[in-house]
């Protein structure tokens, strides 16, 4: 490859969505992870977004089996991966044609023009070569043989040729590093860290990523690189963060905090695996998975392991939790602490298990049999599980009570900078356990806040026997007594009403009265911040409420609920918050609901406001 | 807290100790009462404290069990017991667990859980009441009803074969399998506590009479010619039985055969210890075939390592190569950056 001087143009831009496209082999999810690194390091505000095949490993070329990553990243803040990309770099037609509608006008399309075969066009239902057939004109096309110059470039190394084709991603990475003005150190670090036992994989990696810089920055193809500078954030330490990871720091952190062990009972399943994948590393935290026979034994052994006096966890998905219905009620009706994650993906029965959705909700609120309140929390974003998730351990602990705390495969599988916080700032969590004086009573109450006061196995004097069965108040005996079994059904009721005390209502975001109230819970918390951002520049107003806990319903919300024209509720189901709001406040909201598998988009939210206003 | 009872308190554990004071409710007459006292019985001799000491059930007449034991307990919900017993047995290794359960709770409903408890041999003794029938819900056929049986809910006589409990605890990988019978009350003290003392999952199959909807269940094993139905197997000696004790069964080709036992010619010995699959299997079949009598006892003891006990070790492996778990290394790790 000669090297010419070309001169090149450098335009500024405050915010940059790419997206890597290629088939699962084509390392699409690592060369998305190390722009991500580079992004973040450089000090950009930035939101990620996996995108799996639901193959494991499905055929290459194939529409189906394209694997993508999605990064926005910002000199301002970022609240979500993007929903349109301004570069999309597609690896094969199958990546081309998959993503090419979501790509703005205008938008970047770099390629790897050797992929374009007449096979690979045919497996991607092409009838013509979109290179050649000007089907791309309202785009900026880049068509690069990245095939063929990572060969090139590797001539001289002692790889394959199929071991040389892997490398090409790195090429890619190195045109990208170019094009947005990134520094390639972060990744020459990595390569050589993780190859370490490898050094002519060392070699070569490092080689196609510069030489993929160095091509363009010689050729007369690329003639602009972006420059986005750093984003104004808060000062901290931060780390990119994945929602499921922050799960599992959350967990163990309260765990610490209240001086116990954390035993996750688990099952594989997908989007939540990797909660028990990441548990289980971390022996030295005194955490114990149990990677159990089935949902039902995951969630008994881990509320096992609450009676014993262990901060008892178990994560799943919808069918999973679906299977653990019956023993959520065991724990509402023996009162012991626990943590039921519900990483949500598409329903019903195994529906979309890659794909993302709001829809059990209701199940968590209301599904069991009985009167079983269970408290539900909702994360809004990547690094907010954390502080979610330290939450449901505290109320469970605090309340001794099953929680629920619901994510989802877009939050779950996203990243996002987390501003690290301090944990010597993290206050204590106390338990109050009985003591040892021979007369213990098991459904004696703390009489502010209700919950049950433990005693653990072990402790002399205090041996009692939980059940399912109704439980005489205060003693805990067995009891069929009808005022008892009506006054235990309220007792376990406002219990969880005093969650209350403990928690902070949210904060609502706007005036409190108005045209428009949008209420949201989960995770299109970052979708609904940029449309509430756009309507507002666009000169109109509009409030935000973004619910945190499901059950009990924040106090606040009640004070200006009724204040407004429109109560406007979007969700990713058919309207499920909206029945509980309606039927709690009397208020005549109106749904937006799309059920796509896919979060909002900024542009869904802006047009319902729009409708429901009329303007 | 957990270290400040002394033995000599623990070595005054009388039975009654170990009576709750919640009233026994199951029917007059009905096989668990033998059991409980039995258990009761046990327990003191144990040398295990009281409060170290968890009852967990599941659902069924004999899942009240821990109700009916002053100790800490857990009455949970249908097959589920052994998922809760893993959780407290892992959470707190010090603690004895047991686990009550039947034949339906145990294998029907929750056979899935039983089964891998038994691979994954954490040390937990399993007392399981096998009466053949439902009982609580009032006599459905259950998973070792004979097949033919006619019940409620089989009124033209049950379609299955039934399990045999024996077998599939051995097959599972139990490391402790033995049977008893509600009416042998010295042979089920013993069982059981041979079972606790062992080290890893014991399985304890015990015949249990259901007067009310499967009365006569094991009339052959109890009544007045029992001695020719069942064979008390006993370590390192040949398998006699008979009412006149004039009865072998002996191991020849892969088979065991009844005869008369003759003192000048040598037997086979029971050999528990010896993981000799075959004849573990063999004499787990015998109480299928009407032939041949029925063992008591013990037919499988190992020792094995338990999966407590190696969850121990990791954790404390773990953490002499990493070093104890610090939360600052634990926010602060992966690629981090600093804004100011
Ligand atoms: S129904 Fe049968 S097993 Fe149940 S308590 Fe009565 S006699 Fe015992």
């Amino acid at each position: 490859m000669t090297v010419k001087n070309t001169v090149k143009a450098s335009e500024k831009k405050q915010r940059i969505t790419i997206r890597f496209a290629g088939d699962s082999g084509d390392g699409i999810q690592l060369s998305g992870g190390q722009f991500t690194n580079t992004t973040a390091l450089f000090g950009n505000d930035l939101s990620t977004l996996p995108d799996f095949p639901a193959e494991i490993r499905a055929p290459a070329g194939t529409l189906f089996g394209v694997s993508g990553f999605q990064i926005q990243f910002s000199s301002t803040d970022v609240h979500t991966p993007g929903d349109e990309f301004d570069v999309l770099i597609a690896m094969n037609p199958a990546a081309l044609k998959v993503n090419l509608k979501q790509l703005k006008q205008n938008g970047i399309i770099i390629v790897n023009k050797d992929a374009f075969s007449v096979r690979n066009l045919k497996l991607a239902d092409y009838d013509q070569n979109p290179l050649e057939d000007r089907s791309l004109d309202g785009y900026q096309v880049f068509d690069v043989p990245i095939t063929s110059l990572t060969r090139e470039t590797l001539v001289d190394t002692s790889l394959s040729a199929k071991e040389k084709d892997r490398c090409k991603n790195f090429f890619a990475l190195g045109i990208a590093y170019w094009m947005f003005t990134r520094p390639l150190d972060t990744t020459l670090r990595w390569i050589e860290t993780k190859f370490k036992s490898k050094p002519d994989l060392v070699e070569a990696n490092s080689l196609a990523l510069n030489a993929g810089y160095g091509y363009a920055l010689s050729t007369e193809i690329f003639t602009t690189s972006y420059h986005i500078e750093q984003a104004k954030v808060e000062p901290g330490i931060y780390r990119n963060i994945t929602g499921n990871e922050a799960i599992v720091i959350g967990l163990i952190t309260a765990a610490k905090k209240a001086g116990m062990e954390l035993f996750l009972g688990g099952y594989p399943i997908t989007p939540a695996s990797d909660i028990l994948h990441y548990m289980s590393r971390y022996r030295n935290y005194d955490v114990k998975t149990f990677q159990a026979e089935d949902e039902i034994a995951g969630i008994g052994a881990a509320l096992g392991a609450s009676f014993a006096g262990a901060l008892g966890v178990t994560a799943s998905s919808g069918p999973g939790i679906a299977l653990k219905s019956e023993f959520l009620g065991y724990a509402v009706m023996t009162e012991l602490p626990l943590v039921v994650i519900n990483i949500q993906r598409g329903g019903p029965s195994t529906g979309l298990p890659t794909k993302t959705e709001q829809s059990d909700l209701l199940q968590a609120v209301y599904g069991r049999n009985g009167e079983a309140p269970i408290p539900v929390v909702a994360a809004q974003s990547p690094a907010d599980c954390f502080n979610a998730a330290f939450e449901a351990a505290k109320i469970a602990l605090k309340f001794t009570t099953p929680v629920l705390l619901l994510s989802d495969g877009y939050i779950a599988n996203g990243a996002e900078p987390w501003r690290i916080p301090d944990p010597d700032n993290i206050p204590e969590i106390k338990i109050q356990y009985a003591e040892s004086n021979g007369e213990y009573k098991p459904y004696l109450r703390n009489p502010d806040t209700l919950s049950r006061i433990m005693s653990l196995p072990g402790t002399a004097g205090n041996e009692h026997r939980l059940g399912g069965l109704e439980k005489e108040d205060i003693s805990g005996n067995v009891s069929y007594d009808a005022d008892n079994h009506d006054k235990m059904v309220r007792l376990r009721a406002e219990k969880i009403s005093k969650i209350n005390t403990l928690v902070s209502s949210p904060v609502l975001d706007g005036e409190s009265k108005g045209d428009v109230l949008i209420i949201s819970w989960g995770s299109t918390f970052g979708t609904i911040k940029n449309a509430v951002e756009k309507i507002r520049e666009n000169g109109n107003s509009v409030s935000w409420y973004h619910m945190r806990w499901i059950n009990p319903l924040p106090p606040n919300l009640s004070e200006f609920i009724h204040n407004f024209k429109h109560v406007l509720v979007p969700e990713i189901n058919l309207g499920q918050l909206i029945k509980i709001i309606r039927s709690e406040y009397l208020v005549d909201a109106k749904p937006f609901n799309l059920v796509r598998g896919l979060p909002f988009s900024t542009r869904d939210i802006i047009n319902a406001y729009y409708s429901i206003t009329g303007k | 807290m957990q270290e400040t009872l002394q033995k000599d308190s623990v070595t005054q554990y009388s039975k009654d100790d170990f009576s709750s004071d919640q009233e026994v409710r199951w029917c007059p007459g009905c096989g668990d009462y033998s059991i409980l006292a039995q258990t009761k019985k046990v327990l003191p001799e144990l040398g295990i404290p009281r409060e170290k000491i968890v009852f967990v059930s599941g659902i069924g007449c004999s899942s009240r069990f821990p109700y009916y034991v002053n100790s800490y307990g857990i009455h949970s919900i249908h097959g589920r017991a052994p998922a809760i017993a893993s959780g407290i047995k892992l959470t707190n290794p010090e603690l004895k667990v047991f686990l009550v359960t039947g034949d339906g709770d145990g294998l029907s409903i929750g056979g899935n859980h039983l089964i891998h408890l038994c691979r994954r041999n954490i040390d937990i003794t399993v007392l399981l009441f096998n009466n053949r029938i439902y009982g609580l819900t009032k006599g459905q056929y259950s998973p070792t009803s004979e097949k033919g049986k006619i019940t409620k809910s089989s009124p033209y006589g049950a379609l299955e074969n039934p399990f045999n409990p024996i077998k599939m605890a051995i097959a599972a990988g139990a490391t402790f399998v033995a049977r008893s019978i509600d009416r042998e009350p010295k042979h089920l003290a013993e069982t059981i506590a041979e079972a606790a003392k062992h080290k890893g999952t014991s399985f304890v199959e015990i015949y249990q009479n259901c007067n009310i909807f499967n009365d006569g269940a094991f009339e052959q094993l109890t009544g007045k010619e029992k001695k020719d139905h069942i064979v008390i197997m006993e370590e390192d000696k040949p398998y006699i039985f008979g009412t006149n004790n004039d009865q072998v069964i002996d191991w020849r080709d892969n088979h065991f055969y009844r005869e008369k036992l003759d003192s000048s010619k040598s037997y086979i010995n029971h050999t528990p210890n010896k993981k000799r699959d075959a004849i573990e299997f063999a004499l787990a079949e015998l109480s299928d075939n009407p032939e041949l009598p029925t063992p008591i006892g013990i037919f499988k003891r190992t020792n094995e390592e338990t999966y407590d006990g190696l969850l121990t070790k990791q954790v404390s492996d773990v953490k002499e190569k990493l070093g104890n778990g610090d939360l600052n290394k634990l926010l602060f790790s992966g690629n981090t950056w600093e804004i100011k």
